[in-house]
């Protein structure tokens, strides 16, 4: 694609980075929704199952202090700081996607700033949600052992790494490849290789009771996944309409009204 | 190879040493954000378990581990 002489000059990183952050809040505060409306009671229905276990063991112990303490939060403010949460998560996203955009839309071997920013958000959704969820599918409350939070949260953050370096690994092997089916076949080995290596070298991490009711553990997670996806995909087109509406204005504020 | 570059107004600037130290600043301040909301027990808010506490549904719901 030629470079037309009459191009104005790139956008600044400001520029790009504010739409970034405009996407991210509007994806957070939809997933903030998302979450309200299919996460909120199956996280409602394991918090019961939890005090209802707490209540139990409190009255098989006596001795220990069963005197519930005043919650720090009401759950009506949790429901709201949801929003916080989600739109917070969203901002900063939208952030991370539109520095990475700017430093690597250069090296995207595509004409299209579009393409390029769903590309993005498309290789997150994979290696920050997909590749995660498999290996340590998220957990109402009730689940989880309080002890083990900290070696949890450390597999937790070695997966996201290795979820976004099989993304790459990924790319770097079909770029190796000289026609289009190789390229597909070599994404998917250099994708597959490091997930699981990756997979194999994380230890195994399953706390859910076996009084914990399956149905429920499953649908929670359903909506975590629903969630993070709604994130990912109106954090993407978000940003990628952003990005291209930029890009089109200068045309069609050639066009006589 | 010849790079595939754009030539709309938004394409991108080139990559400066300047920019990338603006670029890496940007995002540890957005891996901070992250952090508060997803990891943070109090030690980096200054504000005990309180926002730990009220952001806790949205920890679980977007798949971070806790308690």
């Amino acid at each position: 694609m030629p470079l037309s002489a009459g191009s104005k000059a790139p956008a600044t990183f400001g520029a790009l980075l504010l739409r970034g952050l405009l996407a991210g809040l509007i994806a957070g505060l939809l997933a903030g929704t998302f979450a309200f409306f299919f996460g909120e009671p199956k996280v409602d229905a394991a918090i019961s199952i939890e005090e209802a276990a707490s209540a139990a063991q409190a009255a098989a112990e006596p001795q220990t202090s069963a005197a519930e303490e005043e919650p720090l939060v009401s759950r009506d403010g949790q429901k709201g700081g949801l929003f916080l949460a989600t739109g917070l998560y969203g901002i900063a996203l939208g952030g991370i996607l539109a520095t990475a955009y700017t430093l690597l839309r250069r090296r995207l071997r595509t004409p299209s700033d579009t393409r390029a920013a769903l590309g993005l958000a498309g290789a997150a959704l994979l290696g920050v949600v997909l590749v995660p969820y498999v290996k340590y599918p998220p957990n109402p409350p009730a689940v989880g052992d309080p002890d083990t939070i900290n070696q949890r949260t450390i597999s937790y953050l070695a997966i996201l790494v290795i979820g976004l370096v099989a993304v790459w690994a990924a790319v770097v092997a079909q770029r190796t490849q000289p026609t289009e089916w190789r390229r597909a076949a070599a994404a998917v080995v250099g994708f597959l290789v490091v997930v699981v290596v990756g997979y194999a070298l994380l230890p195994n991490i399953n706390e859910v009771p076996a009084t914990f009711p399956p149905d429920l553990l499953w649908s929670f997670r359903l909506a975590s996944l629903g969630t993070q996806t709604v994130m990912w995909t109106v954090l993407g087109i978000g940003f990628a309409a952003l990005v291209s509406t930029g890009s089109r204005e200068p045309a069609r504020e050639a066009v006589p009204a | 190879m010849p790079k595939a570059t754009t030539a709309g107004p938004l394409s991108t600037p080139a990559v400066s040493p300047r920019l990338l130290w603006t670029a890496l600043a940007v995002v540890g301040l957005m891996l901070l954000i992250t952090y508060l909301v997803a990891f943070d027990q109090g030690a980096v808010s200054r504000s005990g378990m309180y926002l730990h506490e009220l952001m806790h549904d949205g920890r679980h719901l977007l798949g971070v581990p806790c308690h």
